[in-house]
């Protein structure tokens, strides 16, 4: 079940990535439709994480490429606002949750231009809207895992970008700030954003997502969440039968074979 | 030492003094500011790498040149400060050895070809080659005019391209898979970066030698980031620190002319990182403590309040007098500490005390009811949602009914709706 529109948000191109190891990548070949919510779910190793990173250019590609909006993610980079996992920050660092928003201006003000006022009141709509108005001035390593995300949300809104992805932002997240990410990605939807969530929790997904990619190393489902959340693909995509796929992955690695054949 | 000459030092009467004085503060400066970033993005032990690895590139290009010219030895040391950072992480990156393997690998290895250059250079007879083996601990003494024109001219540029390039580095330190997605040229800040951190290396190495230079990148960095949480604050206050460090340095090596300076700077940034971890609001140790102890005197009051209550609930008199041993008996206080209690809450004016007994006054009365309706609030809320047995219930809530904002009990009271007895069927005492 793999559903292909038209003038995609997002494509992908048999993406592979032979990332040190496990998680692979393999052939994945999708594209997303744009203005809704869609959920990339697959079991832990699944390569879920891997494929946001592959996708912007964070993980090196064997083979295959990705564009954006039908561009390539060159062209379209001030479009296109990453969330990181919390995880890996440091969230000991000298900064506060203004400074932090206010990264969210970086890209379209480059490396040398001021920070206006109006990107202050931008940063200070996007904190609103995550309501965090009142910790603007605290500093990064004061907040709970739930305000962390709110602020790394915040700095996503502050780019004023047209495509989201979000890496896990529900883990380690109390809930009402789940709550109140789903309730904003919805009103986000809703002025025509295009949100791109990598989500483990099957509970939620049919309830959070328009659109539901499956994968399990390889792209198991695309398509719309009534035609994709069905027992037969989540069986496909949770069963783990892939495990002959990554062994041949580590086997190409160890023996230092060209992913294809050129 | 006269008291002339102590006062000939502050005055900078002699050339000599002028250009050591100059020349600490110029590069201890500039390697406090560098070393800010070599700090937050966790490269303390690549400092230090890069710090050892100048010395071979010193050795080489005094061979080839024949001469001590500060701008050609600057340069030699940048190229194999530069060959080293690059072989360390080419080494991490395609995973032939581990991130710390590698710094050990490369810091081992260049120093120790330093060393064998360094041997052979004093081997040959070349008599212009007397005063290289300062750059192994540093010699500010022999801080030259020329030298000082270098630091000088270094340290505008590196001061310029900190300030130009703040928001890139800060960015890359701070979140490098955001600042590469959204197009931030990733490696020329990084190149930047590192170029800028052996530059600072090799012209620090002047005043305290390969082995002890990556303490004046890391120490007033770690020192300055106890004070504030703003990048460009801490900035400042490290290169503040770093100058104090180098001053005072060459004070001393100037007071004692036997005290080599390099050593004694590194041993002045020590102190004041030390005095920073103790003293610093928030983040310090007395800070700490003072909060714990804070929280203590907090926890030692509500107690003896609570059995204030307790016991007059038991005579049916909630505001009857009682006497210090009452207390006692009931709970384990330390004697001392209870007294101390006893007085503070008589200062505030929750006990009343006369010769020998203590009663609650109005106020007091209602502090001490909210605290028992706080634990028993508690004890109903853990044994209600934690499933927790009511014999179990009471050390929970003996620690969390002192932490409780407004807020939480406004919350906890909507979740319970309101309830008149605990899990002991014992009355919940109503909001005072």
């Amino acid at each position: 079940m793999i559903v292909n529109v038209q003038d995609p948000s997002l494509e992908a191109h048999n993406l592979t990535v032979i990332y040190h190891r496990k998680p692979v990548l393999w052939n994945i070949d999708f594209s997303l439709p744009k203005g809704e919510i869609i959920g990339i779910m697959g079991p832990n190793g699944a390569g879920k994480s891997t494929l946001l990173k592959a996708i912007l250019g964070l993980a090196p590609l064997n083979s295959g490429h990705s564009r954006i909006f039908g561009k390539p993610l060159n062209e379209v980079r001030k479009k296109v606002s990453y969330i990181p996992q919390r995880q890996t920050i440091d969230w000991d660092f000298p900064a506060s949750v203004t400074d932090v928003v206010l990264m969210g201006r970086y890209p379209s003000l480059g490396l040398f231009k001021r920070i206006t006022k109006k990107d202050r009141e931008i940063a200070q709509q996007a904190l609103e809207q995550v309501n965090m108005t009142e910790y603007a001035n605290r500093q990064i390593s004061q907040l709970s895992g739930g305000q962390q995300q709110r602020v790394f949300l915040a700095r996503a809104l502050a780019q004023q970008a047209d495509l989201y992805l979000l890496d896990e932002p529900f883990v380690g997240v109390d809930a009402s700030t789940e709550a109140a990410i789903v309730q904003l990605l919805r009103n986000m939807k809703n002025e025509g954003k295009t949100i791109v969530v990598v989500h483990h929790d099957l509970h939620t997904a049919a309830d959070y997502f328009n659109w539901l990619v499956l994968i399990n190393a390889s792209l198991i489902a695309s398509g719309p969440t009534e035609k994709v959340f069905t027992d037969e693909l989540l069986r496909n995509t949770y069963s783990g039968k892939l495990t002959v796929l990554s062994q041949v992955g580590d086997v190409m690695r160890e023996q230092n074979f060209p992913v294809r054949e050129k | 030492m006269t008291t002339q000459q102590l006062i000939g030092f502050f005055l900078l009467e002699e050339p000599n003094v002028q250009m050591v004085v100059a020349g600490t503060l110029l590069l201890c400066g500039m390697a406090a500011l560098v070393g800010c970033f070599t700090f937050l993005r966790k490269r303390s032990l690549v400092g230090d790498a890069v710090s050892h690895s100048v010395l071979p590139g010193i050795c080489l290009a005094f061979l080839l040149s024949g001469e001590k010219n500060p701008l050609i030895l600057l340069l030699g040391a940048l190229a194999t400060g530069l060959l080293s950072l690059i072989l360390m992480e080419a080494l991490s990156r395609n995973r032939l050895t581990r991130p710390d393997t590698a710094i050990s690998l490369m810091l081992s290895f260049f120093f120790g070809l330093g060393i064998l250059l360094l041997t052979y250079i004093q081997h040959q007879g070349n008599a212009s080659q007397a005063g290289l083996d300062k750059f192994i601990f540093g010699k500010a003494a022999s801080i030259t005019e020329a030298d000082v024109q270098l630091f000088l001219i270094s340290g505008i540029i590196i001061t310029a391209a900190v300030i130009v390039l703040l928001r890139g580095f800060y960015l890359i330190s701070f979140d490098e898979d955001y600042a590469r997605v959204t197009g931030f040229p990733i490696k020329l800040l990084r190149l930047a970066l590192s170029v800028l951190t052996v530059w600072t290396v090799a012209i620090g190495i002047q005043a305290v030698g390969v082995v002890l230079m990556a303490a004046l990148l890391i120490t007033p960095a770690l020192a300055a980031r106890f004070w504030t949480h703003s990048i460009g604050k801490m900035l400042i206050i490290a290169a503040i620190f770093g100058m104090i460090s180098g001053y005072t340095g060459s004070f001393v090596s100037y007071l004692a002319p036997a005290m080599p300076t390099g050593p004694w700077i590194v041993v002045v940034a020590t102190i004041i990182a030390v005095f920073s971890m103790l003293l610093a609001p928030d983040r310090g140790l007395y800070a700490r403590f003072k909060i714990r102890s804070r929280n203590r005197e907090k926890t030692l009051l509500e107690n003896i309040l609570k059995l204030f209550y307790q016991i007059g609930e038991k005579s049916n008199h909630l505001q009857g007098t009682i006497l210090e041993e009452d207390l006692l008996n009931h709970r384990a206080f330390a004697t001392e500490e209870l007294q101390s209690g006893l007085k503070k809450l008589t200062q505030q004016g929750l006990l009343e005390h006369s010769l020998l007994d203590y009663r609650l006054t109005n106020k007091g009365l209602a502090e001490a009811q909210r605290v028992v309706r706080l634990h028993r609030l508690w004890e109903l809320y853990l044994q209600r949602y934690l499933h927790l047995e009511p014999d179990h219930v009471h050390d929970d809530a003996e620690a969390m009914e002192h932490v409780i904002t407004p807020e939480i009990e406004a919350q906890l009271e909507l979740i319970l709706g309101n309830p008149e007895t605990d899990p002991h069927n014992t009355i919940i005492p109503p909001r005072a």
